[in-house]
């Protein structure tokens, strides 16, 4: 599994991955991290408002920071 | 365990909580000033009416009145901008001519979930997803000058009326100077890669799917999020509010910067553009200038100039814009603020 942060840089990108790091570990899931920040890169997601988790190339979420359960609900239901 | 009651119980609770808090907020909100008075005034036998009494009192009193404001009214402007998604909003934009297009996206600015952070990417995927430069101007002009935090401010340190005025005169400056710009053809001082851009994937609604508890969480951490990131530039704010209150003559303001000087409104806007803060700050300090005489126009130009053009919102920009449509953007605004100040200052 690919995950991807996308954000330019700002404190909610860093509490995104946090979040995200820990709903991977607690499903026990195995997963690669890449953060993007190229503007260009972001708006190729369609993503307007930062941060974004992108999973195996598909948007799950947008514009806000989620709690380490709903990126686990997110993940399990993909 | 909570996760264990039915869903009736659970929302009887939640909107429970949410009735005590607003309870709570309202008590607060009552008592404010007579408690800074009787601990001041009866308590400490201080004459809060001049000197250093009556800045702590202005100071104690108006930290707490200010804080209180800003939480309540970021936490419902959020919880009902959780309903209203950007995505929604250049849906809506899509295809739209000047002039309904530039009011609708000026209206929209004000309503929509947007922070500077996010101006980049919005900017990107307005214009790439072909709506005219001018109306995503006009998008970009509106969303930080009519802002959550000012109109919080303003309704409660000036009343309605201010508020109204200067949410109108936002909307007004933001509808004309997108249509300015975009009859300006500035369509190539957009970089390339902007129009080039191609969506990969399907784009997913950012509010898609919330819960009343979802909303209502978003709602307490945006307030937490803005007060953590806002609440130096308040007390910086308020502390200078403080000193002009306690110390600066009665007519000082008014004799340098009265409704007879014609430079006032050029020389506060002059100011406030290089000048980076929010509405937090600089709205204590205008609640202080007033008081000493300064006239309404020229302190909500200032006030506009600050928020509404920001060098680190520029800066960001720059990735998507070049040099002349930024420069262009800044201009048309701040004349645009100018005149406001002009035209209130002739009218109140």
């Amino acid at each position: 599994m690919h995950v991807k942060i996308l954000g330019s840089g700002c404190a909610n990108c860093v509490n995104l991955e946090k979040a995200t790091r820990q709903a991977v570990n607690e499903l026990g899931l195995d997963a690669t991290f890449e953060k993007v920040t190229d503007h260009a890169d972001i708006a190729a997601y369609g993503i307007m408002r930062t941060p974004g988790l992108v999973v195996d190339e598909q948007v799950l979420l947008s514009g806000r920071v989620p709690t380490t359960r709903q990126v686990k609900d997110l993940l399990a239901a993909r | 365990m909570t996760t264990q009651t039915s869903p009736q119980r659970a929302a009887v609770r939640r909107w429970a909580l949410l009735g005590v808090a607003a309870a709570g907020w309202v008590g607060l909100y009552a008592v404010n000033e007579v408690f800074w008075t009787w601990l001041y005034a009866t308590v400490f036998r201080l004459d809060i009416t001049t000197g250093w009494a009556s800045m702590l009192h202005f100071f104690s009193y108006d930290t707490v009145k200010i804080t209180l404001l800003l939480s309540g009214i970021i936490f419902v402007v959020t919880v009902l901008r959780s309903f209203m998604s950007i995505e929604r909003t250049r849906a809506l934009l899509g295809g739209r001519r000047e002039g309904v297009g530039n009011v609708l996206a000026a209206s929209l600015g004000v309503v929509t979930p947007f922070c500077s952070c996010s101006a980049v990417p919005a900017c990107i995927g307005f214009v790439s997803a072909g709506v005219p430069l001018g109306v995503t101007m006009s998008f970009l002009i509106a969303s930080p000058l009519v802002n959550e935090v000012a109109i919080a401010l303003l309704l409660g340190l000036f009343g309605i009326g201010p508020t109204l005025l200067y949410v109108g005169a936002g909307l007004v400056i933001a509808i004309l100077a997108g249509v300015v710009i975009g009859r300006l053809q500035l369509e190539g001082q957009v970089e390339a890669f902007v129009y080039e851009t191609r969506l990969r994937g399907q784009v997913i609604d950012s509010t898609a799917g919330l819960t009343w508890d979802d909303r209502l969480a978003m709602g307490r951490e945006e307030v937490a999020s803005i007060l953590r990131r806002i609440w130096p530039y308040l007390l910086v704010g308020i502390g200078l509010g403080a000193v002009i209150h306690g110390w600066a003559p009665a007519d000082f303001f008014a004799r340098y910067a009265g409704p007879d000087n014609p430079l006032a409104v050029l020389v506060a806007v002059a100011i406030g553009v290089p000048l980076y803060s929010n509405a937090a700050g600089i709205l204590p300090l205008i609640d202080a200038l007033y008081d000493k005489g300064m006239p309404m126009g020229t302190l909500l130009a200032f006030m506009m100039a600050t928020v509404a053009l920001s060098l680190p919102e520029m800066i960001l920009l720059r990735r998507v814009l070049k040099p002349r449509l930024i420069a262009t953007f800044a201009a048309v605004t701040a004349l645009g603020i100018v005149a406001v100040g002009y035209l209130f200052n002739a009218i109140l």
